[in-house]
């Protein structure tokens, strides 16, 4: 397991060295830069800025100093918000983001397990009827047009819940933006559950174990989720991906303090130094929870073994 | 015997005052449950806290309360003594000496001394430094030449000190608005002391102390920044407020709910489509006032249709700004015809009023479509032009409505819009043919209006336009403002600049098209928020009742 | 954003039938889904409704007596009005929602429809010379397609649109290029299964080159999997863009989509409600519409799976 661990990190690193490398460049052919502003500087105050950054440097030559400091795990300065790092900046909003990824993850997950089990047990009854429905407003509901009902619902007219904002650190701030970013996430392994199980329930095993007189929850508990669970599992490394873009949007309704909000507004503006630094993050990020729900599917699939 | 008795009663007293007051100083320090926020929402993350390194309004906000110049404003926008006690000008009008107040100093307890000012001008100009804002200092003594590094001894700067408590500024020319300057950020004092420890990380929370009212305690980069009250500050006894959040939220939309939801007692802007919802629902806490800024298309003069000045009249003609403001936008923002916004300072007399500004829209719709014919464009020869902004979407709605404006005179509009950075980027370079930009006055004197369309310096290998993004160019027009510039008299000196206004407008060089208002949400509970034409607000004269 | 067919899973497990089986069920597995496919009504009833949308879209602004850009001074932000002719209402710079609807609906269904295309034409180039060559070539393609799979996609084409401004090209291009890595799979699958048949053993012989034996005897046979394929991916495409231009990165004005006619609503929900609800039904009945036939097509790629 560990000579497998092992090579899927080195097949990870080249592709993660040709996505940052890719980006650099893109980001450097893109017009403007990220010392346009309104008024125009003067040529000598440019001139200096553009040497304080190395920026006055041929490219491939920048690219080399990127390439450095990043080998020595510097993510260098940031251009825009300049009197932090962007170390310093990913730093502060990192706990935050996994903190609000996890939380839907891990509730996205179960509660979708959950409901897809309930259905496939009760296949074609009522509550396989309200889950599709549930599943459906989940799913074809942009997330930013939820964010904005539940914000003006709950935060504006019932004010049951903070409209948005971080800074008193209470879970009541977490409620909406977890609902937003874990409903899709939760419909979609609910769907996936609920086909799965269906199939495992008129398997022949699950029959037999019915046969041999097995209460129905055991049969579920014991023979039932493991198998089902499969399809689920290879899910979640994709489902990451929709996580993270869902958080980007989630961040900006509800202002929370992530890194998903400074991408964006990076890319905007130019900040070479932070979007880059948040890309690396994110892949980083994403890359090796997808090795862990690969080895989670190693572990549930016996006929699957670690290529 | 009733001697004892008073003494007894008069010690009696003050032990109870002590007692009393020692009680309230506990209440007070125990914190929370008394001390007052204010929850302000700022807009985006500032770029630094670092006065000489900020150029927007959301990074003013913050400085401003945690820095004070010579100078400061009052509630209304009028700059009054800050850091100065008093000033004595020269008779030229070009040497100010500034005597500093006695009780000053930074958060820190370390004094506030006349090196401060000088340190901080120094910086402000030092070319290593790379100041945007530089240039709004450039009316004292050698300011310029340090920046360009021409001067390398920055001791030769017009600002200096005379001892601990006085700093003379001299300055290349009489500058009317000299203390309105001294109020804006360019020109505020550093933490000499600070500096000399750490240099430029000053700024970072471990390290910074300040003159102001408040000092920045806590930065959360996309969520908030945190100032208490100073103590220290000379008008501490009447500062109400213990405490000011400015909030991070970008999204207007966003910050208005959490208004709505009790969050925020301020926003700094609100959506323009949530007027009326703001009107009825929540009467009289919007607050929509003029302030000093122009928002304009700039039409570059480089490309052959639009050197011509027929093209450039029917296309300002032919705009109907009377609509923009009450209907495009929704929050009544007054049509420009005129290139310097009503309510400018050392601008005495008659604003700029064109004639064909009270025409029949109908008429001079003809009249365009008739100078377009005359410049040799129609319906079978349209104009194309492309028109750019920057992505926002006010910007786009005006867009919108200006190129169906312009269809009838047979002009093809294609729209294309970009970030800030790059669309301004695209302006500079002279890389457009109409452009929106927008001017907000860094300081209210009319001058820096109208240096706007002032032609280009050659430098080196080009001509700098600095941010006369039209290359509008009038030889006549140069020399006016050239005039207006050595020009003591105040009254002659606004004549002179009017005739340049003129100028520029009859030839059409640029298109203004509204003055721009400012747009605030206040609650109820705050009072001392004063709307003024500089949009500058102090934490120092708001409080908050429950 | 995706995900709402579960095209990945969907596709995934087609693409390992297609290559595990022999080539002649191979096409059969395809022929045998489309035709279980047209006996499903859910899923009949949405073509057809589908058909109705693409056909109001496309012909319905000839009979709509505005113009998506042109601007009716007298009527700014006015609700739904008959009289005035405008039936949906007017916008804040008095452009008729109707019109601006229909454009919008249009313009999503065309960067749908063309982004799924560049990723078909990639997938099929990709997938066909792995599966064509197989061997290392197809061992080591096949590897970076798995690692690709795991990469934060919706961040390079967020930075691709802020770079180089917001073509409609730009979007298809950008979109398509994510989305091409579950088409390479399928092609690859389909490619090998076939290249063991006669006639192509035959054109091998017969000293064609790879390239000529690709184009003429193997794109022919995709056409079934790329309905299939087309099915699952535009409406996560029409999410993506709408995604998008919530952030600002949407279509260039004064053209319009339905995710940037949605985005723009949402801000005004409360004082101009017509603004949001019409686009948002739109886009409901669409992607729902989409969703019923993709589970139509999973039934009947997968029968068991009921």
């Amino acid at each position: 397991m560990l000579t497998y661990v092992l090579r899927r990190l080195a097949s990870i690193i080249p592709v993660a060295f040709i996505a940052v490398t890719a980006c650099f460049f893109i980001l450097r052919l893109a017009p403007g830069g990220p010392f346009d502003q309104e008024r125009a500087l003067p040529p000598a105050i440019l001139r200096n800025l553009r040497a304080a950054y190395d920026l006055d440097q041929p490219l491939v030559i920048q690219y080399f100093i990127y390439i450095g400091r990043l080998l020595r795990g510097d993510l260098g300065p940031s251009m825009v918000v300049q009197d932090f790092t962007v170390s310093q900046l990913l730093a502060l909003g990192l706990p935050f983001s996994l903190m609000l990824g996890l939380f839907a993850f891990v509730i996205a997950t179960v509660a979708g397990i959950a409901a897809g089990t309930i259905a496939a047990v009760n296949q074609n009854k009522w509550p396989d009827y309200v889950l599709v429905l549930v599943v459906m407003i989940g799913l074809i509901i942009p997330n930013f047009l939820m964010g904005s009902i539940l914000q003006l619902v709950f935060g504006v007219y019932l004010r049951w819940l903070p409209a948005g904002g971080w800074q008193n650190g209470s879970m009541a701030h977490l409620v909406m933006p977890v609902i937003v970013l874990a409903w899709p996430h939760a419909a979609r392994i609910s769907r996936l559950m609920r086909g799965s199980m269906i199939e495992v329930l008129g398997s022949n095993y699950v029959r037999t174990a019915k046969a041999k007189g097995l209460g129905e929850r055991l049969v579920l508990s014991r023979h039932a989720i493991k198998p089902a669970l499969i399809p689920v599992v290879s899910y979640l490394g994709p489902g990451l991906s929709y996580l993270l873009t869902g958080s980007l949007i989630v961040e900006q309704i509800f202002s929370l303090p992530g890194i998903g909000r400074y991408f964006i507004n990076a890319a905007l503006s130019r900040d070479y130094g932070l979007v880059l630094g948040t890309v690396i993050l994110y892949m980083a990020i994403i890359l090796v929870l997808n090795l862990l729900v690969d080895l989670a599917y190693a572990w549930l699939d016996p006929k699957v073994r670690y290529r | 015997m009733s001697n004892l008795k008073e003494t007894i009663i008069m010690q009696f007293a003050t032990v109870l005052k002590g007692g009393l007051l020692a009680g309230f100083m506990a209440m007070a320090m125990s914190g929370s449950a008394l001390a007052v926020t204010l929850n302000l929402h700022n807009g985006g993350d500032p770029r630094t806290l670092d006065p000489h390194q900020v150029s927007g309004n959301w990074e003013d906000r913050p400085v401003s309360d945690y820095i004070e110049g010579l100078m400061t404003l009052d509630a209304v926008g009028s700059p009054i003594l800050g850091q100065a006690a008093s000033y004595d000008v020269s008779d030229d009008g070009l040497v100010y000496t500034f005597t500093l107040r006695d009780d000053i100093t930074w958060s820190d307890g370390t004094p506030v001394t006349a090196r401060d000012f000088v340190v901080g001008a120094q910086r402000m100009q030092d070319p290593a430094k790379a100041a945007d804002y530089a240039y709004l200092m450039h009316f004292i003594e050698n300011a310029e030449a340090i920046n360009s590094g021409e001067i390398t001894d920055f001791d030769e700067l017009g600002v200096k000190a005379l001892d601990d408590k006085t700093v003379e500024i001299t300055l290349n020319a009489p500058t009317p608005y000299l203390l309105a300057a001294l109020a804006h950020y360019t020109a505020y004092p550093v933490p000499a002391h600070v500096i000399d420890e750490v240099g430029d990380q000053w700024t970072a929370m471990e390290n910074i102390v300040g003159n102001g009212p408040y000092t920045p305690v806590e930065w959360v980069p996309g969520s908030f920044i945190r100032s208490v009250k100073n103590e220290n500050y000379y008008d501490a006894a009447n500062v109400q407020i213990d405490e000011v959040i400015y909030h991070i939220t970008e999204d207007d939309n966003a910050a208005l709910n959490r208004y709505r939801a009790g969050e925020f007692d301020i926003l700094s802007s609100f959506p323009a489509d949530q007027y009326q919802l703001l009107q009825d629902q929540y009467p009289g806490e919007a607050h929509v006032a003029p302030f000093l800024g122009v928002y304009y298309y700039v039409m570059n003069q480089t490309d052959p249709a639009l050197a011509d000045v027929r093209v450039r009249e029917a296309l300002s003609i032919s705009i109907n700004r009377e609509v923009i403001g009450p209907d495009v936008l929704g929050t009544g923002e007054l049509p420009a015809y005129g290139w310097v916004p009503p309510g400018t300072s050392n601008y005495e007399g008659e604003a700029y009023m064109p004639d064909w500004a009270s025409e029949d829209y109908g008429a001079r719709v003809e009249r365009a479509q008739a100078l377009m014919e005359e410049a040799g464009f129609g319906p079978d020869n349209p104009l194309n032009l492309q028109l750019r902004y920057n992505t926002n979407e006010n910007h786009r709605r005006i867009a919108v409505a200006i190129g169906a404006m312009w269809e009838p005179l047979g002009v093809n509009i294609e729209l294309f819009n970009a970030e800030v950075g790059p669309h301004y980027d695209a302006l500079q370079a002279g890389d457009f043919q109409i452009g929106r930009a927008g001017w907000l006055m860094d300081y209210d004197d009319a001058s820096n209006m109208l240096d706007l369309l002032k032609s280009g310096v050659s430098q080196g290998d080009g001509i700098n336009w600095g941010n006369n993004y039209g290359r509008y160019s009038n030889t006549e027009y140069d020399a006016l403002l050239a005039e207006a510039a050595t020009e003591l008299d105040l009254e002659a000196r606004a004549a002179l600049m009017h005739e340049a206004e003129a100028i520029a407008m009859d030839e059409f060089g640029v298109l203004p098209i509204y003055f721009y208002v400012s747009k605030w949400v206040v609650s109820p509970s705050i009072s001392g928020f004063e709307d003024n034409a500089v949009d500058r607000h102090l934490v120092r004269y708001m409080s908050k009742s429950e | 954003m995706a995900g709402i067919t579960r095209k990945d899973e969907t596709l995934s497990r087609y693409a390992d039938q297609l290559e595990t089986l022999d080539a002649p069920k191979g096409r059969s597995l395809t022929d045998d889904a489309l035709r279980r496919l047209f006996a499903n009504k859910a899923a009949m009833v949405s073509v057809f409704i589908l058909g109705a949308i693409v056909l109001i879209a496309f012909i319905g602004p000839y009979f709509v007596p505005w113009s998506y850009s042109t601007v009716d001074w007298t009527a700014i932000r006015k609700p739904p009005d008959f009289e005035k002719l405008h039936y949906l209402g007017t916008d804040q710079n008095g452009r008729d929602l109707l019109a601006r609807l229909l454009q919008g609906t249009q313009m999503s269904l065309i960067v749908a429809a063309v982004a799924t295309a560049v990723s078909v034409i990639i997938g099929i180039v990709y997938g066909a010379i792995a599966g064509y060559f197989g061997g290392r070539v197809d061992a080591i393609m096949m590897r970076f397609v798995d690692v690709m799979y795991a990469l934060p996609y919706i961040l390079f084409v967020i930075i691709l649109v802020v770079i180089f401004g917001r073509s409609p090209i730009l979007l298809f291009v950008g979109i398509g290029a994510i989305e091409w890595l579950t088409m390479a799979r399928i092609v690859r699958g389909q490619t090998l299964s076939l290249k063991e048949r006669e006639f192509i053993e035959a054109a091998k012989a017969g000293g064609a080159k790879p390239f000529t034996i690709i184009m003429r005897h193997i794109v022919p046979n995709l056409a079934g999997p790329v309905v299939i394929y087309a099915t699952l991916t535009i409406p996560e495409i029409i999410i993506t863009e709408s995604f998008l231009s919530y952030l600002g990165l949407g279509i260039q004005e004064p053209q319009t989509s339905l995710g940037t006619l949605i985005s723009e609503g949402a801000q005004v929900i409360e004082v101009m409600p017509w603004l949001l609800a019409f686009p948002a039904v739109m886009l409901v009945l669409l992607l729902l519409c989409l969703s019923y036939v993709g589970d139509g097509l999973r039934d009947a790629l997968d029968p068991k799976d009921r």
